[in-house]
């Protein structure tokens, strides 16, 4: 069973972790496209996989966060990552597959995944 | 929507948009009756009497990137197409309740789906909203109160911390192999 002892003690780690946390002014930002257009697509599994890689890899500077509909329906499920200093990248129509490619590729190398993003797929 | 727990996800959305700090969200079903009620429940900024009326209409939104709002419409068909129903009430200042009540033996019936999933998505990514969720199956229920978690870790640690997560999660599915007669760590 889950016991709130088990809480307590993630509250005692996390107490002893946390001078090294980073500044989070300077974080990458994950927005995935949660309105009804988004959902019906299939962006929970996207937004599932996305913080579950997230969580495995143990990034710390990242923030993984919901937004609502920006106007390219069609295009859903659409996921935006902004790395401070660099252009937003907007990627369409992902799956949870192509997620994790994002994840690795870009958030963690910096490498946008040209292929999935907008202006690939708009060609 | 292929689940009804997608229907939540995008519903809690409306609640999130008008500024509730608490939305409880209690999934009841009653195998006697018959019956899935969904109530999701904000402290929100509510709505008019006037404004209530119109989010059921399709071609209602409060965006500006879009002109129509599905959220409620779908919602209220697909209780509707069951037998059911779907009643909104809401005043401003003070907060709005959806309750959606479908019948789960009628062939239109949506699955819930994984409900779980978009209650751990919905804390994971909104840690500074609070969650109440209440899940009961006939006579068996449980709840997890966000409030009551952000208690035992205390403030410096977020509920997006991954071993809360992972806590969260464990606590969710094991809570739900209980209520569906799962015999499992008694």
């Amino acid at each position: 069973m889950k016991s709130l002892e088990e809480l307590k003690a993630i509250r005692e780690k996390a107490q002893a972790q946390i001078n090294l946390r980073e500044e989070k002014s300077d974080a990458v930002r994950v927005l995935v496209g949660m309105a009804t257009c988004g959902i019906a697509a299939g962006a929970r599994p996207v937004l599932n996989a996305i913080v579950d890689e997230v969580a495995k890899r143990g990034l710390k500077n990242v923030i993984v966060t919901q937004t609502g509909c920006i106007g390219i329906c069609q295009y859903e499920p659409v996921v935006e990552v902004e790395i401070p200093g660099q252009e937003k990248i907007t990627y369409v129509k992902m799956t949870a597959e192509k997620a994790v490619r994002v994840v690795n590729d870009h958030v963690v190398n910096k490498q946008p995944v040209t292929e999935f993003t907008i202006g690939a797929v708009n060609k | 929507m292929r689940e009804l727990s997608l229907n939540v996800m995008d519903i809690v959305q409306n609640s999130i948009s008008a500024n509730g700090t608490i939305i409880k969200i209690t999934i009841a079903e009653n195998s006697v009756e018959d019956t899935l009620s969904i109530v999701i429940e904000d402290n929100g900024r509510g709505m008019t009497p006037e404004q209530v009326n119109h989010v059921q209409d399709p071609f209602f939104t409060t965006r500006t990137t879009r002109r129509v709002g599905l959220g409620i419409p779908l919602f209220k068909m697909a209780a509707e197409q069951t037998g059911g129903y779907l009643n909104i009430t809401s005043q401003v200042g003070v907060g709005t309740v959806v309750n959606a009540v479908f019948k789960p033996s009628n062939i239109d019936m949506t699955p819930l789906g994984d409900i779980n999933q978009t209650i751990s998505l919905l804390i994971r990514c909104n840690p500074t909203i609070d969650f109440v969720f209440c899940h009961s199956i006939d006579h068996k229920t449980f709840t997890l109160d966000t409030r009551e978690i952000k208690e035992i870790v205390g403030s410096e640690v977020s509920l997006d911390n991954p071993d809360v997560m992972e806590w969260i999660n464990g606590y969710l599915l094991e809570q739900n192999e209980l209520i569906n007669g799962g015999a499992r760590n008694l």
